[in-house]
């Protein structure tokens, strides 16, 4: 619909299965997608106590900045479905959404957002800067950060022979920074099993895409680089699902790199308490009627795969575990403050 | 004359009138325009200046700090936003090796009449990556002139200073000083002239009088040592507190003036405590005073570990008024001992 045209029920079905998805796979997506939607949905109300009437960033259960990824979840699951635990992720200053799809425990994670003892960092790292080794997740508030890091994952897979490939997510302000360029450049060379996801929402902070690009795309940028570049609808899964799908593919056999830009929008502010000048309520609208788990759940019940009240207990399921995970987080500890002398050095 | 909340308008103000009287003058950053840089150091240009004048760069760290040196060597005098000095890495080759570098390396040929202005410092929770204030960084290498406003009043001063001054100036605003209404402040209302003034860099100013300690601090660490010395009176302990204004150059008459007069001195930093400020300040002062002192030099700054994002951690690291008051008031106390 954005930037392909809606398939027949007959297409529909021809590429779904050619993606390799079915029933299972796509309903597993939908309860995720609807997971993180809530998670991110909780912890914004969660951020807010303490911040009203007057907005205060060092207030309430939650301080400092936060960027949710409301209506991004399909760039998230759609390439973080086909990823295995031994696949790296690297995440950017808006990574809850990643952090979901790659597998983290949403206890840990929300846990950390609060700063708690219990979270995947004992407090110490926060929303920007969550890690989690078991499930090979990190993330930097650095923008552009995560892309040579993620080509370093996989560099090291390359000379372990290790069948396992790196995942670098950035947004598309992210993709203006040299570390963009200087990572296609390497990762073309090297051959590397990276994928690189730009996840376009056309807004770098309050900067529009116009005012901050020379191309239209960012995946032209990826073909000067003799990098294969996919350009696919972010508010899609299943148009993600199929680009990953080859791209992860390719680059698990040995075949190299490749970046995939996923166009999408955020549904929030770029930070919580963005006053959101640089955009109308017109665009938000048009955006929302692409909400990418209302056309998931839409295709389910075209394909006959979910009636509405299957998609209704998915919905409630993923809701409850995600108030789980808050509730977790609301009742552990706080680390003592001596934990804040420890860990430089292992 | 009008009351003003903070560091952020009066930079703005400053850099406006600075742009209305020189027409070189353009404003390069990341969200500059519609969020006047995110802490409000160029608030309300865009309106004023368009596009043409104030620039939304992509996020280019490295790039528009270079643009920024090549602009300069050719006559222009970019006012560059580093959204946070954390940030300073991504562009940090074309500081230091440039910027700082080309003036002298060229034989005094090639001006750099440049001014980066980023925001600086925690206690809010923003973490390990948007918390520090590195000041120390850019004041080791040579060829940055260093300020760090405490007041509004300073702020429009030093800013305009910058503003004339033809070498590179980085003003780092304390993000709890700026008066924006989304973070916590910590300053004070104060007077501020309509009309340009400049204050010279340079020029520590003695913030509060005092006989029995000096406590000399720079940016947030000013207002939360005026606290500290108030609770140091209720005890009867006269503390001298002395904002530096300027880490390059540096007042050393001042801190030495003032070291002599009370024989204690406690150096107060929210950058690392290690390689940094206070190891400098307290060379200076007691090469200057050694004799007149009562006690070894103190300081207090971050502990050498990153910024923690969770409350309990981040107070723990950054200098609170009530350990300000504990060490100053254990340096009167040993003082008095020995």
């Amino acid at each position: 619909m954005l930037i392909k045209p809606e398939p027949s029920l007959e297409d529909l079905r021809y590429i779904v299965a050619k993606a390799g998805l079915d029933a299972d796979r796509l309903l597993k997506a939908y309860r995720q997608m609807c997971l993180i939607r809530s998670f991110e949905e909780l912890i914004a109300d969660r951020y807010y106590i303490g911040k009203t009437p007057q907005f205060n960033m060092a207030a309430g259960p939650i301080r400092g900045e936060m960027h949710l990824a409301v209506g991004q979840e399909a760039v998230a699951v759609g390439v973080c479905s086909l990823l295995e635990g031994g696949d790296v992720v690297v995440s950017t200053h808006r990574p809850h959404h990643h952090a979901l799809a790659k597998g983290v425990d949403p206890k840990k994670l929300a846990a950390e957002i609060f700063g708690k003892a219990t979270g995947l960092c004992r407090g110490k790292g926060g929303h920007m800067h969550l890690f989690d080794a078991t499930n090979r997740f990190a993330c930097s508030g650095i923008v552009g950060a995560s892309f040579p890091q993620a080509a370093g994952a996989a560099f090291a897979f390359q000379k372990l022979g290790q069948r396992n490939v790196g995942v670098a997510f950035g947004g598309e302000g992210a993709a203006n920074h040299g570390t963009f360029a200087e990572t296609l450049n390497m990762a073309g060379l090297f051959n590397l099993p990276l994928i690189i996801v730009i996840e376009d929402n056309f807004f770098a902070d309050s900067t529009p895409k116009w005012a901050a690009v020379s191309t239209v795309h960012h995946f032209q940028r990826g073909l000067s680089f003799n990098v294969p570049s996919y350009l696919v609808d972010g508010m899609d899964f299943i148009d993600v699902y199929r680009a990953a799908k080859e791209a992860v593919g390719r680059a698990r056999n040995g075949m190299g790199p490749a970046l995939i830009e996923a166009v999408c929008y955020r549904y929030r502010g770029h930070f919580e308490g963005d006053a959101e000048e640089y955009r109308t309520r017109e665009e938000l609208e048009r955006w929302r009627a692409l909400d990418p788990i209302l056309r998931l759940g839409e295709r389910l019940k075209r394909l006959g795969w979910a009636d509405e009240a299957t998609l209704n207990r998915l919905r409630d399921e993923a809701h409850r575990e995600a108030e789980e995970a808050i509730r977790f987080a609301e009742t552990s500890p706080l680390p003592e403050p001596q934990e804040a002398l420890t860990g430089v050095f292992r | 004359m009008r009351k003003l909340r903070g560091i952020a308008f009066a930079i703005a103000e400053a850099i406006d009138q600075e742009m209305a009287r020189n027409d070189r003058i353009i404003v390069l950053g990341e969200d500059v325009t519609y969020w006047g840089a995110v802490f409000g150091f160029t608030m309300g240009l865009f309106n004023k200046y368009g596009r043409d004048r104030v620039v939304d760069t992509p996020i280019t760290e490295q790039t528009f700090m270079g643009m920024a040196v090549g602009a300069a060597s050719v006559g222009m005098h970019p006012v560059v936003s580093l959204m946070f000095v954390d940030f300073c890495g991504a562009g940090f080759d074309q500081m230091f090796n440039h910027m700082a570098k080309n003036h002298y390396m060229s034989g005094g040929q090639f001006p750099m009449p440049v001014t980066v202005i980023t925001a600086i410092g925690g206690g809010y929770g923003d973490a390990a990556q948007h918390s520090q204030v590195l000041y120390g960084l850019f004041a080791h290498l040579p060829g940055f002139k260093v300020v760090v406003p405490t007041t509004a009043y300073d702020a429009k001063g030093l800013t305009i200073t910058a503003l004339r001054d033809q070498n590179p100036v980085i003003i780092f605003g304390h993000k709890l000083l700026t008066g924006l209404p989304f973070l916590p402040f910590e300053g004070e209302e104060e007077d501020v002239p309509e009309e340009p003034y400049t204050v010279e860099f340079g020029k520590a100013a003695v913030r509060r009088e005092g006989r029995d300690l000096t406590i000399i601090a720079a940016g947030l660490m000013v207002p939360r040592s005026l606290k500290a010395a108030e609770l140091l009176a209720r005890e009867g302990i006269s503390a001298e507190v002395i904002d530096l204004r300027t880490l390059v150059p540096l007042d050393e008459a001042t801190l030495v003036e003032s070291a002599r007069k009370t024989g204690r001195v406690l150096i107060v930093d929210e950058d690392y405590l290690s390689y940094g400020m206070t190891g400098e300040v307290a060379f200076r002062v007691q090469a200057g005073a050694l004799g007149s002192l009562k006690a070894p030099i103190q300081r207090l700054a971050v502990p050498d570990v990153p910024i923690p994002f969770s409350e309990p951690l981040e107070s723990t690291v950054i200098p609170s008024v009530q350990r300000i008051y504990e060490a100053a008031r254990s340096l009167v106390g040993a003082g008095a001992a020995a």
